[in-house]
């Protein structure tokens, strides 16, 4: 017999704490529900379309992936409008000040700063402890090209964190 | 490089050079969660808790929306707590406490839509007319019902037995007879032990020709209480 799709409540419950865990660590605490929902919303709708015989964890971090994209988008979008409004007055470090601060921040600094594909390699191989195979499922590339991916960011973090 | 780190990026990634420091993990991990790191009971069950609530914020904007094909919830009832399911079309399901809960929901998922949540919203109005049924103050449900989880032959048994009033019993024989099997009495006992939907499709007001109670998907003794209720059967004293 194949396997069915279990029920989507199922499939959240299976899922939360690894997609939470995933937009936590990349687009940060405040900006993490909104994320969590547009991932979960976007999921149900496709969701009876989906293959029964799919990784859906895979699947659902694919999602986060690219809803994470969006709000970084959107949140590079806010901070030029701050910059323009601040003008020339302090040259837009405001944007860095609008931070909250915390212990950790120069890593999430870092984190924040890296290329897109190289931080949810980062956050999928640490945060969700996905396989080489299923991070290159969630972010759209081959599984050399993600293992290059976790590599850098991870270059860049040590440089930062300095161990 | 540590021993320590050595090992841990041997096992975790086969290539030493994607291997993260432990103290560079517990980092991220500990991202949201106000804990110094990851390792700490605290923040993993902060984390989980936080995703917990998350994901129930989903199930109500879910339901809200209308995003959902079917939606479950507990009911409380003086058999235990039912678990009751609505689908667009109607009420599909009703499960006593023993019922295997996750056997209930893949039965939904293949039948009916995977689109299922758990939300107490949408069965409002099923958990008021049962509860009103319960305490005696309703003889009749006005819920819209959704036949797809019956076969065709069950299907017209249960239309019998739908039709059966508040308080009145039939044979299984004449069950049969109506829906159209005169000789199907053993077959009409089948599709209603089978009955998805029991309390509101009244399985219960069919018994045996001689005057016993025959058997019941919820218990015997749930029978003898709902035809008691009903005034069907005099209570025990």
């Amino acid at each position: 017999m194949s396997p069915e799709l279990p029920p989507f409540q199922r499939f959240l419950d299976t899922h939360r704490d690894a997609v939470w865990r995933f937009l936590v660590s990349t687009v940060g605490p405040s900006e993490a529900d909104d994320c969590f929902q547009e991932t979960f919303i976007a999921a149900l709708r496709a969701y009876p379309r989906l293959r029964a015989d799919s990784n859906l964890r895979a699947w659902v971090l694919t999602i986060a992936h690219r809803k994470s994209l969006d709000a970084h988008r959107a949140r590079a979008r806010r901070a030029l409008a701050l910059a323009d409004i601040a003008g020339a007055q302090d040259g837009g470090a405001a944007q860095r000040d609008a931070r909250p601060s915390a212990p950790d921040e120069t890593l999430w600094q870092a984190v924040d700063e890296l290329p897109a594909r190289q931080r949810s390699a980062v956050v999928l191989r640490y945060v969700a402890d996905l396989p080489h195979r299923d991070i290159a499922a969630a972010i759209g590339c081959s599984e050399p090209a993600a293992r290059r991916s976790l590599h850098e960011g991870l270059m860049k973090l040590r440089k930062v964190v300095g161990t | 490089m540590s021993k320590r780190t050595k090992s841990a990026a041997t096992s975790a990634a086969g290539d030493p050079c994607t291997a993260l420091d432990d103290a560079l993990a517990r980092g991220l991990r500990a991202r949201g969660t106000r804990a110094a790191h990851w390792s700490s009971e605290a923040a993993q069950s902060a984390s989980s808790q936080a995703a917990a609530a998350a994901a129930g914020r989903v199930g109500a904007r879910i339901a809200a929306e209308g995003l959902a094909d079917v939606s479950y919830a507990p009911v409380e009832s003086p058999f235990g707590r039912l678990l009751v399911a609505v689908s667009r079309r109607g009420l599909v399901r009703v499960a006593f406490p023993e019922e295997n809960v996750d056997a209930v929901l893949e039965l939904l998922a293949q039948r009916i839509s995977p689109r299922i949540i758990e939300s107490p919203g949408p069965l409002e109005s099923v958990r008021r007319e049962l509860e009103e049924y319960f305490s005696g103050a309703r003889r009749s449900f006005d819920l819209p019902l959704d036949w797809r989880l019956i076969g065709r032959f069950a299907h017209r048994v249960l239309q019998v037995t739908y039709a059966i009033p508040y308080g009145r019993v039939l044979s299984y024989g004449e069950v049969a007879a109506d829906a159209g099997s005169p000789r199907g009495s053993r077959a009409a006992g089948n599709a209603l032990g089978a009955n998805p939907i029991p309390i509101v499709i009244p399985c219960h007001r069919v018994v045996r020709a001689g005057g016993a109670l025959g058997g019941y998907g919820g218990g015997p003794q749930r029978k003898r209480w709902l035809l008691e209720l009903e005034g069907a059967l005099q209570r025990d004293s």
